[in-house]
């Protein structure tokens, strides 16, 4: 049985491998930037606009509004984040209704490379906005007792994200493909159902905590700084 | 009983465990949680949207749990690293 897409090989030269975890992420790539630039390419700002432009400012207005709900005060600066995660999960899962699709999101080795991409951006949107010694003074916080803990949760909910999103995108190939040779007609289609709302909501899980984590790490010490002013004006 | 027999037991019972027994924690956090949302809803309907978006966060939080056991278990199914060696041993000799 397959564990991953990573085990269909498409094309093989050497020990260079075209597997399906590659082709089927740059497809979705393709697919996300062929589209967004075909749908920007003519915007209106008066009242005729085209549906797709609709489309589009829906899930982009969507999307900024659940950034603002997470605690991040400009949501413009991190939808470029936030927004690309949460999209290229949503699509990975949501096109399993293609047949012979499989989501590239069901490997290990992409969702750790998502897993770091966050944990590379946290620290980055962290020193940008509070500087170097600022960001690494809020380990330290509330005592300098919990600086290793602190440490080890920055790396264990890395791998937590990672193991989470290849956890629930596998089990839902892996349930729909154990089933179909129990059960082979019916219950496959309501299971893939119940995998299309599991991705959704992995994808939402995913860039809700990447926000989270992003908004802890930018505004560490404004709830300490924040009293102070107050008592000095 | 020989050293592949004794792995292949081994996987499959500790396989089973591993769902069975880490599947109990996370089910009984995820009824706490949801019924404490649900009553919280009853009393504070305006915060309906907060609530439930942080029930969700919290849910995929516990159940994270339940999905690492389900990795660790598949991972003794179907991909087992102790199986492979011994199998490659064997397949050497």
């Amino acid at each position: 049985m397959r564990l991953s897409p990573d085990d269909i090989i498409f094309w093989r030269h050497g020990f260079l491998k075209l597997n399906g975890t590659i082709v089927f992420t740059w497809a979705l790539m393709f697919v996300l930037a062929a589209g967004s630039k075909l749908v920007t390419r003519k915007l209106s700002t008066d009242l005729e606009r085209s549906p797709w432009q609709n489309l589009l400012e829906i899930v982009v207005t969507g999307i900024e509004k659940q950034i603002v709900d997470v605690g991040l005060r400009n949501p413009q600066k991190y939808i470029g984040f936030l927004g690309t995660i949460f999209l290229f999960i949503a699509l990975a899962s949501l096109c399993t209704i293609i047949p012979g699709y499989e989501p590239p999101t069901g490997s290990l080795s992409t969702t750790a490379a998502l897993a770091l991409c966050v944990f590379v951006a946290v620290p980055f949107f962290g020193i940008e906005e509070q500087g170097l010694v600022g960001y690494l003074k809020s380990y330290t916080e509330p005592t300098v007792i919990m600086l290793p803990f602190n440490i080890i949760s920055e790396l264990s909910r890395t791998l937590a994200l990672a193991v989470r999103l290849f956890g629930n995108m596998m089990s839902g190939t892996m349930i729909i493909a154990i089933l179909l040779t129990i059960t082979p007609f019916v219950f496959p289609i309501a299971m893939s159902a119940l995998g299309l709302l599991t991705g959704m909501v992995q994808a939402y899980i995913f860039s809700i905590l990447a926000g989270v984590y992003i908004a802890a790490a930018t505004r560490g010490r404004k709830s300490k700084t924040e009293p102070k002013q107050s008592l000095t004006a | 009983m020989d050293s592949t027999t004794i792995i292949a037991v081994a996987s499959i019972v500790t396989a089973g465990l591993t769902i069975a027994l880490g599947s109990i924690g996370p089910a009984l956090g995820e009824g706490r949680a949801v019924a404490t949302a649900l009553s919280s809803l009853a009393q504070q309907p305006d915060a309906g949207s907060t609530i439930t978006r942080t029930l969700f966060v919290g849910l995929a939080m516990i159940e994270s749990i339940a999905i690492y056991c389900f990795v660790v278990s598949m991972i003794l199914l179907f991909a087992n690293p102790f199986w492979n060696h011994v199998i490659a041993q064997t397949a050497g000799k």
